[in-house]
């Protein structure tokens, strides 16, 4: 079956099985290999990527599902000349070793901030009402779904604060 | 001041761009022209033996290529071991066949029955769904105790027993050991397991073969630590291809932890079925294949006895061990129990008897390998605990009994056959009383107390043996390899070099520290240096990377190998500036006569080399390119002292890590940022094996914890802000960088300071019965623990129940 995606700007028009996952669809078919598969069941995050502004993990969603939607992965978000604040403060802090978890770190942590920016709390969050502190607890619970087998953690948590704009620890 | 290049320069990593735009190239990235897709069905019992196999409905199914089973593979050779242990008695190792897909039996959960390869990766699933497979189910050997008795099934019809073999080291130290543990002022005892670890790389291993009918040649694309040792042991003991008809291949690989390095039946066969087939195949793990594929990591049951004199001098130690090797031998599995463990068990101590037993029992479960450390976590695991039970017992302080203790001078020959070249414990631990704030300690406990919760200090120190290996001694402890390094430098003629180096880099970082040396060699930008790796077509032959041996014999090797080629430049200058070969400098990139205001520049001679028309080609070859082998003369001894506080809140069970700090010794230090990082990750990994990791089998030898959701590993709310330091610095004596490897020390210091940490919070608590919990130290176990509750758990816990073993 036909689905349009609209992939990092570009409209793409997918023709796969309606049971492929929006990750192999971007793996398998559209030849953006940037978003990573380590678990094929949404327990890793390696496969994040931003769907009308929200992260997702894109094992767990049917391509077909979002004929029209808008989808940012990690090719989207910056490129080796122009990096995204979120890259080079992955580079500025060391956050990664290996870098097979960093595609969904990066898309993880880039819409992330938004989330705080809307207000939504998380389970580390003093006040449900909204207006959280992005303190390294907040930042840690929110990226608890980006496994990394490296544990870069506190260097991501480190580079995260700083392209929140929130310096040193 | 801190340097902006060279060694001990922080430079920023040269792989981040890719990596962070998606443009790294991992193996599941690469897709040939044509390839086909195989999945594996896999046994789900643990033990039995297959009746018989029917295809011929799955043959019928759309886009199945071909159907292999085990028949397809008996004229081929098994999977290889690469290292053989002699016995107490003489005997050398039981060795069972490790066929590529089972034959005649089933062997454990995960084992290999059939390889279905289709045109698309549903079609070969869907496929295998039709295969019928009639399996008589056998008793599954999971206990290690039980595997021992005489009444045990067999894992292996051939063999004898269960047992691979009994080893014991030193043999001749035996008696005394026993006579002085006998005669000793106090000995203190524990018995403790070394919970069964999955390494878990987050890239899966995959595989794809290709088969060149143009000119028979193979090539494999492999998610490996170590292409050139794939290379020997498929080509020359599985397939029978000649080395120069197989290429392989590892590019980006995410994540190797050790489970990366051995040969598997996967790659195996997507190799030979590109042949059969005539058209590339690939395999892509999925997260649960890996769990029950991947060779896991630990699974050690120890007793550990440490004797002591009236001064609290440790004068013996006797060690029994029991250690899983699964249902076969993977491919360094039999060194990791022995000569990677019994070798450290001094420790950092002078302990003068010491007698290490070790049994490795065949049981049906994946087959158990080198992970993270290797045999050396589980040694300073033992070690670490009984000395801080016997400070306990003994009524004195940690610190102190270990500072009593420590080998202060160097070189020192322990008695379990190794010599530390240099090393200096009490500076480490100095430095980790002052990093970790151990003055302010009491000060935290009263608040967390106030609180109602309970802190604990738990601290160790530590070991390693890094650096692998001189091979001439490995061969004498039944190595089938040698483990030297090698490095080709190949300078091009406008002056930039390209190093092909056998180690191979997945997430360590090479491509950026491997250039910051011949930088600091040359005296030219580390831009003008590029490191090629991963490839047998293009790198010499090397045996790769793990035991934290990159930089110390792969680096060594780069070394050998500019020096060679500075010293033909340097020849070329002298022609060039019509000097004496014997007076010419190299600083900054310029070749200059000493004494006098000539000078040639680095580009000048290379382009030279290449363009020789003012040369003496009399006197040596144009060009400029040099290869060196490195083996080194002795292991590295990388050390150090950890310290963690944990806080335990009592009406839970639930530990959590409040500091942690690091004092470490790796000799020089290329790049602090990346020795950081890799000190962050071993410690994390760690934590998770004190914490939360545990592969679980159930009796029936089923797996229990296949899964992400069932097997908890580290996240980002686990791992703490880490105060790490490698300020202390005793530069390894033997090889040319002075540096000893630091890739493991996080993973094998880091359990038994979490675990003494826990101890002490429940001490400090009145809990002053629990001398001991098995990790992982989950709330459950820590709250049962307090409430008198057996810390063994029972079923599903613990290595395989082997906990039971006991006395």
């Amino acid at each position: 079956m036909d689905t349009t995606l609209k992939i990092n700007g570009e409209e793409r028009v997918l023709q796969a099985d309606p049971r492929t996952s929006l990750l192999d669809a971007l793996r398998h078919h559209l030849g953006l290999t940037g978003s990573k598969k380590g678990c094929d069941h949404g327990q890793c995050g390696a496969c994040t990527v931003i769907v009308n502004g929200r992260r997702i993990n894109s094992c767990l969603t049917l391509a077909c599902m979002h004929d029209g939607d808008e989808i940012t992965t990690v090719e989207g978000l910056g490129t080796p000349e122009a990096l995204s604040p979120m890259q080079q403060a992955f580079v500025t802090h060391d956050g990664y070793q290996c870098g097979y978890c960093t595609p969904g770190q990066i898309c993880s942590a880039t819409a992330m901030l938004e989330e705080v920016a809307q207000g939504w709390p998380s389970h580390a969050s003093a006040d449900l009402s909204g207006g959280m502190e992005l303190t390294d607890a907040e930042i840690s619970e929110r990226m608890s779904g980006n496994l990394c087998r490296c544990a870069a953690y506190p260097n991501i948590v480190d580079a995260i604060r700083d392209a929140a704009g929130k310096g040193e620890r | 001041m801190p340097k902006d290049g060279g060694i001990g320069a922080s430079s920023k990593r040269r792989e981040d761009v890719r990596f962070l735009t998606g443009d790294g190239r991992y193996t599941d990235d690469i897709n040939l022209a044509g390839q086909a897709h195989v999945h594996f069905l896999r046994s789900d019992v643990a033990h039995g033996r297959i009746t018989s196999i029917d295809t011929s409905e799955a043959e019928a199914m759309p886009g199945v290529v071909r159907i292999f089973t085990g028949a397809d593979f008996e004229a081929i050779g098994g999977i290889p071991c690469g290292w053989q242990i002699t016995s107490r008695d003489g005997n050398v190792m039981q060795e069972p066949k490790h066929p590529v897909l089972a034959h005649g039996k089933v062997r454990h959960v995960g084992d290999p029955i059939c390889a279905v390869v289709a045109e698309t990766l549903g079609q070969a699933r869907d496929a295998a769904e039709a295969i019928m497979v009639e399996i008589d189910e056998l008793p599954a050997v999971i206990d290690m105790k039980k595997a021992l008795s005489g009444d045990a099934p067999k894992v292996h019809d051939d063999l004898e027993n269960n047992l691979c073999y009994d080893w014991g080291f030193v043999e001749e130290n035996r008696e005394a050991v026993d006579k002085a543990i006998s005669e000793a002022a106090h000995v203190t005892t524990l018995e403790l397991v070394n919970n069964r670890l999955v390494a878990n790389p987050m890239e899966p291993r995959v595989a794809v073969g290709d088969w060149a009918k143009s000119t028979g040649d193979y090539t494999l694309y492999t998610t490996s630590q170590n292409p050139h040792v794939i290379r020997l042991l498929m080509g020359a003991f599985v397939l029978g291809i000649p080395e120069h008809k197989l290429r392989v291949v590892a590019p980006d690989v995410g994540g190797g932890f050790g489970t990366k390095i051995f040969h598997y039946a996967e790659e195996a066969f997507c190799t030979f079925a590109a042949k059969a087939c005539r058209r590339p195949v690939k395999w892509t793990s999925t997260r649960s294949e890996a769990f029950m594929s991947d060779a896991h990591g630990r699974d050690h049951v120890t007793k550990i006895e440490l004797a002591l004199d009236a001064e609290n001098n440790f004068t013996a130690l006797r060690t029994l061990t029991h250690a899983n090797m699964g249902a076969y031998l993977s491919t360094f599995a039999p060194s990791v129990p022995t000569w990677l463990h019994g070798t450290l068990m001094a420790g950092n101590y002078k302990t003068p008897l010491i007698y290490v037993n070790v049994k490795a029992v065949f049981t049906n479960t994946v087959p158990v390998d080198a992970y993270r450390g290797a045999g050396r976590p589980e040694a300073t695991y033992q070690l670490e605990r009984v000395i801080d039970k016997a400070a306990r017992e003994l009524g004195v302080d940690p610190v102190t009994l270990r500072r009593q203790n420590f080998i202060t001078e160097f070189p020192y020959a322990t008695p379990v056959a190794v010599e530390y070249d240099t090393g200096d414990y009490n500076a480490t631990m100095d430095k980790l009383e002052e990093i970790g704030d151990f003055a302010g300690f009491e000060g935290r406990a009263e608040e967390s107390k106030r609180r109602g919760k309970l802190r604990g200090l738990g601290i160790n120190s530590y070991i390693e043996a890094c650096g692998i290996a001189p091979s001439n001694l490995v061969g004498q402890l039944g190595a089938r390899a040698g483990l030297y390094e090698s490095a080709t430098v190949r300078v091009n003629a406008t002056g930039g070099l390209v190093v092909m180096t056998g180690s191979h880099s997945h997430g360590q970082g090479h491509e950026t520290s491997f250039p910051q040396v011949i930088s600091e060699m040359i005296g030219i930008p580390e831009d003008m240096v590029e490191i090629v790796h991963g490839d047998t077509a293009t790198a010499p032959m090397g045996m790769g990377t793990y035991g934290s041996r990159s930089l110390a014999v792969g680096g060594s090797a780069m070394v050998r190998a500019t020096e060679k080629i500075i010293n033909k430049a340097k020849k070329i200058a002298a022609h060039l500036m019509e000097a004496s070969e014997e007076d010419i400098e190299l600083k900054d990139g310029q070749f200059s006569v000493a004494g006098t205001d000539k000078s040639v520049a680095w580009g000048d001679v290379t382009l030279a080399a290449y363009v020789p028309h003012n040369y003496p080609l009399e006197d040596i070859e144009p060009g400029l390119e040099e290869t060196a082998f490195y083996d080194p003369a002795n292991f590295t001894y990388p050390s150090g002292a950890y310290a963690c506080e944990v806080e335990l809140d009592p009406e839970t069970g639930v530990v959590t890590i409040e500091r942690f700090a690091a004092a470490d010794d790796f000799g020089n230090v290329v790049n602090p940022m990346i020795v950081e990082g890799q000190v962050h990750g071993g410690i994390a990994q760690g934590i998770g094996q004190a914490l939360l990791e545990n592969c679980a089998y159930d009796e029936n030898g089923q797996l229990v914890s296949a899964t992400y959701m069932d097997y908890a590993m580290p996240r980002a709310d686990n791992v703490p802000f880490m105060t790490v330091d490698h300020s202390c610095q005793t530069p390894c004596t033997h090889n040319p960088l002075g540096v000893k490897g630091c890739g493991e020390a996080g993973a094998i210091a880091s359990p038994p300071t979490v675990v003494n940490a826990v101890i002490d919070a429940l001490h400090r608590g009145g809990h002053t019965g629990i001398a001991h919990i098995d990790m992982p130290l989950t709330p459950q176990r820590v709250w049962a623990a307090m409430q008198g509750g057996s810390p063994e758990q029972g079923e599903g816990h613990g290595s395989a129940g082997a906990r039971q073993l006991g006395a």
